[in-house]
């Protein structure tokens, strides 16, 4: 499409085709698009992840803000926030033998966590 | 913490003691319960149960000091910078039917990335930490406790760290919050790709906490330049928000429209308001309603944003709303000031207690115009969502700039939003999961792969909130009780000064009127607050009554006066008895009264008032009232009270001159002597320079100056002869 240009207005022609829709059909059609463009969106989020959506998953498994914040800043780094900051921060976990603080404190810290995910092919 | 006593004021610095071990006590939205109410003498067909302590409007002195309250979950918006100040806002507030506390977050907390510790000061709002939200639930659970209705506490999950501050307000038991991508885009220059990635996460966690949604419409009515003219787009938005909320799982009772009359008169507000209000509860039906009022035409002047606001709620009672948001009649001209917050709350309950049931005495006409308007304004939003699809999709549209344009779509200006996908605050920051990808927590959204390492967690924190981390403060300045000193001190020290914002902010309003034209009356008004000693003085309305007879204009200023309080007179408080009871004891005794203005005295104004039914006068307490006009002789005041059998004289005397008041007022009580009818009789002076001690000095039982009404001699005339028949 491209920058939407000055329009004069164009509804009598344009609503021909709504012309003959009953009230209740009209609002079933209304409601039909509204499905049909926000699809898209949802399949988006449901697929992707953020760093905002990483730290408020390990917000929920205990940790405070200012180590959520280094945390999911350290894996973003390693190229890993498509693991999620939860699966690495439980990874270390189960690998190191550490409880959740711990954990998260050695990856903010600076643990390399590339070992963690051999298969990953890296960002 | 031991429950409120409404004698006492919030004790603050113990709200923020021990906050760490502290929890919500709930999760959720709370409504009203709609129903048929009797208050006092009256049957409200559709009003909710009253509080257990409130404050009426004004009239209900003359009601039974009933106070109503709407069906209509009622919002106030309170963020001064300080929640710690706004926290006795929101007590007062409560107090006035408020049981939707909204606070507005500070300036930038949308584009800080991630969350904010401790209890900073903020800009135009209010930094939301955990901190502030728990000791202001800690707060409001008192403050719901003391007036008996469920407090709602609500913020905003926007921003680049939604998901963050939706997790948070679960945990902290925020009960409802703004959520709306389209805001993120739209008006915060948020990247699109991370706004719905992050919205659908934050969504699905408002849900699993029950919290009450609001979108965002309304932010396009208050920017475009011809607010009537986006209604087909508020449609789409709305649309948009819900389709989008209820795909993330939530529940459509828990999903809220923004809507806002879009017009303000001078245009024919109705003509756009309703049809725009029914297409859209046409079309939403199975949404909630939040009627906000309209502020994109409020201006300094607080009595027009009352007016638009009466007619705002007057549309949302016509039609329906679950949820009646306030403005504060002030926001035009300065961050709300808290006495305006109650007088936003007014504005509603007193417009839903007036229109109780309207609904069965009027309908909404759909035949004729109304109708035809309403199916304009659907067919209209139907195609700006079919124009969104023939662009190529939602990111699309908005990067054409096909959202906010100022035209009335299919019209377009070309002035619209228009904002690059790829672009904003935060581009690139989104990434595509794995086919491993884990979030190890309830309330997550999206693709998730089962893991063997779930077990190696203790649990979380929505399910045990004994997992919840504390940060206390991170600077040692900035911080709510380093800012309560001053109110601890002053506390301690009985200091009291005037504030309207903040503890002791020593903000005044001054009303001044100058004839004078505008220019001049301006330059008049600064120079009056500052010889008052007012300093930081600022016009703050003005209004012309006639280009060249004069100006009225509302100055604020500071003022650095403290009353100590221990120095502090306090004139002993009158208690008046009630209207009722001066009724009955007049009406038993058949009291009579007569009145007369005396000497060469043509003033009769005072003294009318003080007799007349319709200034609230004898009469209307049952007097019998003989009125004998202007310039009465002092006998002829006493004989004709001999002669109509009355029990009280009423002598008013405005002269003064060579002391004529009083040696009226002496000759009356001599006269009344001679014809031995003195202790029979109630004799009473007013005048504007009597004074209450002249009525020993001359003789007479009691004497009223300046700004007496009725009710107060009444009073007396009551309390004295019921003194007198238990002596005898």
């Amino acid at each position: 499409m491209g920058r939407i240009q000055e329009r004069a207005d164009d509804y009598e022609s344009r609503r021909a085709h709504l012309a003959q829709l009953s009230d209740e059909q009209l609002k079933t059609r209304f409601w039909a698009l509204c499905d049909q463009i926000t699809q898209p969106l949802i399949d988006l989020a449901r697929t992707h992840t953020s760093p905002s959506i990483e730290r408020s998953v390990l917000m929920r498994m205990g940790l405070d803000s200012l180590v959520c914040k280094a945390v999911v800043a350290r894996v973003e780094q390693q190229g890993l926030l498509q693991k999620g900051a939860g699966h690495v921060v439980l990874a270390v976990m189960r690998h190191d033998g550490v409880d959740l603080q711990a954990a998260a404190r050695s990856i903010a810290e600076g643990r390399n966590l590339t070992d963690l995910f051999p298969a990953h092919s890296g960002g | 913490m031991k429950p409120l006593d409404p004698k006492k004021k919030l004790d603050i610095p113990a709200l923020l003691q021990d906050l760490e071990a502290h929890r919500p006590r709930r999760r959720g939205w709370s409504w009203r319960t709609p129903g048929p109410q009797t208050y006092g003498k009256f049957e409200y067909r559709d009003m909710s149960p009253p509080l257990a302590r409130s404050i009426g409007l004004p009239a209900s002195q003359h009601f039974d000091h009933i106070d109503p309250q709407p069906k209509q979950v009622i919002t106030t918006e309170i963020a001064s910078g300080r929640f710690e100040d706004d926290l006795r806002r929101m007590r007062m507030a409560a107090w006035h039917g408020a049981d939707h506390i909204m606070v507005i977050r500070t300036a930038g907390q949308s584009h800080f990335d991630g969350l904010i510790e401790g209890t900073p000061e903020g800009v135009g709002g209010v930094p939301i930490t955990r901190k502030q939200l728990r000791a202001s639930r800690r707060a409001l659970d008192l403050v719901e406790e003391e007036v008996g209705r469920p407090i709602n506490f609500h913020s905003y999950v926007s921003g680049v760290a939604g998901p963050e501050i939706a997790v948070l307000f679960v945990e902290e038991g925020v009960n409802g919050a703004h959520q709306d991508p389209q805001y993120n885009i739209l008006y915060r220059n948020i990247n699109m790709v991370r706004s719905a990635v992050d919205a659908a996460e934050a969504k699905r966690i408002m849900a699993y906490g029950a919290i009450f949604q609001i979108d965002g419409a309304h932010n396009a009515n208050a920017t475009a330049r011809e607010a009537w003219c986006v209604m087909p787009e508020l449609l789409v938005q709305h649309g948009i928000n819900c389709a989008f909320s209820v795909k993330a799982g939530m529940h459509k009772e828990n999903i809220g429209l923004s809507t806002v009359p879009p017009s303000s008169a001078p245009a024919p507000k109705i003509w756009f308001d309703l049809p725009y209000a029914v297409a859209l509860r046409d079309f939403f039906d199975e949404y909630r309603f939040r009627a906000q009022q309209n502020t994109r035409y409020i201006e300094s002047d607080i009595e027009e944003a009352t007016r638009t606001h009466v007619i705002d709620t007057l549309i949302s009672a016509l039609t329906h709303a679950d949820l009646q948001s306030t403005i504060t009649p002030d926001e035009g001209r300065n961050v709300p000031w808290h006495y305006n917050n109650i007088r936003g709350i007014q504005t509603a309950k007193q417009t839903f207690a007036a229109l109780d049931g309207i609904k069965e005495l009027v309908t909404i006409n759909r035949q004729g115009p109304l109708g035809q308007m309403v199916r304009e304004i659907k067919e209209r939003a139907v195609l700006f969502l079919e124009e969104i699809v023939s662009s190529g999709g939602y990111f699309q549209a908005v990067a054409d700039g096909q959202f906010v344009d100022s035209a009335r779509f299919p019209a377009r200006n070309g002035d619209g939003i228009a904002r690059d996908p790829e672009g904003g605050v935060a581009a690139g920051s989104v990434v595509k999961r794995d086919p491993d990808y884990l979030a190890p927590v309830p309330a997550h959204f999206g693709d998730n792969s089962p893991s063997d390492l779930l077990d190696l967690l203790a649990g979380n924190t929505l399910e045990d909130p004994s997992l919840l981390p504390w940060i206390d403060e991170l600077d040692e300045q900035d911080n709510a009780a380093h800012r309560l000193d001053t109110l601890i001190e002053d506390r301690r020290r009985g200091m009291l000064k005037p504030e309207v914002e903040w503890h002791g902010d020593g903000i005044v309003q001054l009303s001044l009127f100058f004839p004078a034209e505008l220019e001049v009356a301006e330059a008049a008004a600064l120079e009056v607050a500052t010889r008052m000693g007012l300093t930081d003085a600022q016009v703050i309305h003005k209004a012309v009554m006639h280009p060249a007879e004069g100006c009225y204009l509302e100055v604020k200023g500071r003022t650095d006066i403290a009353i100590d309080l221990a120095q502090l007179k306090i004139p002993e408080a009158k208690q008046v008895l009630s209207a009722d009871e001066i009724e009955r004891f007049v009406k038993a005794r058949g009291l009579k009264v007569v009145g007369g203005t005396v000497g060469e005295d043509e003033h009769s104004v005072g003294l009318r008032e003080i007799l007349d039914i319709k200034h609230g006068g004898l009469e209307k307490f049952g007097f019998a009232c003989t009125y004998l006009g202007t310039s009465v002789p002092p006998e002829k005041l006493v004989d004709a009270a001999i002669e109509v059998g009355a029990h009280v004289i009423l002598a008013s005397t405005i002269i003064s001159h060579g002391d004529i008041h009083r040696i009226n007022m002496r000759k009356i009580h001599q006269i009344a002597l001679e014809r031995g009818i003195r202790d029979k009789m109630v004799i009473i002076a007013g005048g504007t320079q009597v004074t209450p001690e002249m009525a020993q000095e001359t003789g007479l039982d009691a004497a009223f100056g300046r700004g007496t009404r009725g009710l107060q001699v009444a009073d007396y005339i009551v309390r004295f002869l019921r003194e007198r028949e238990t002596i005898r």
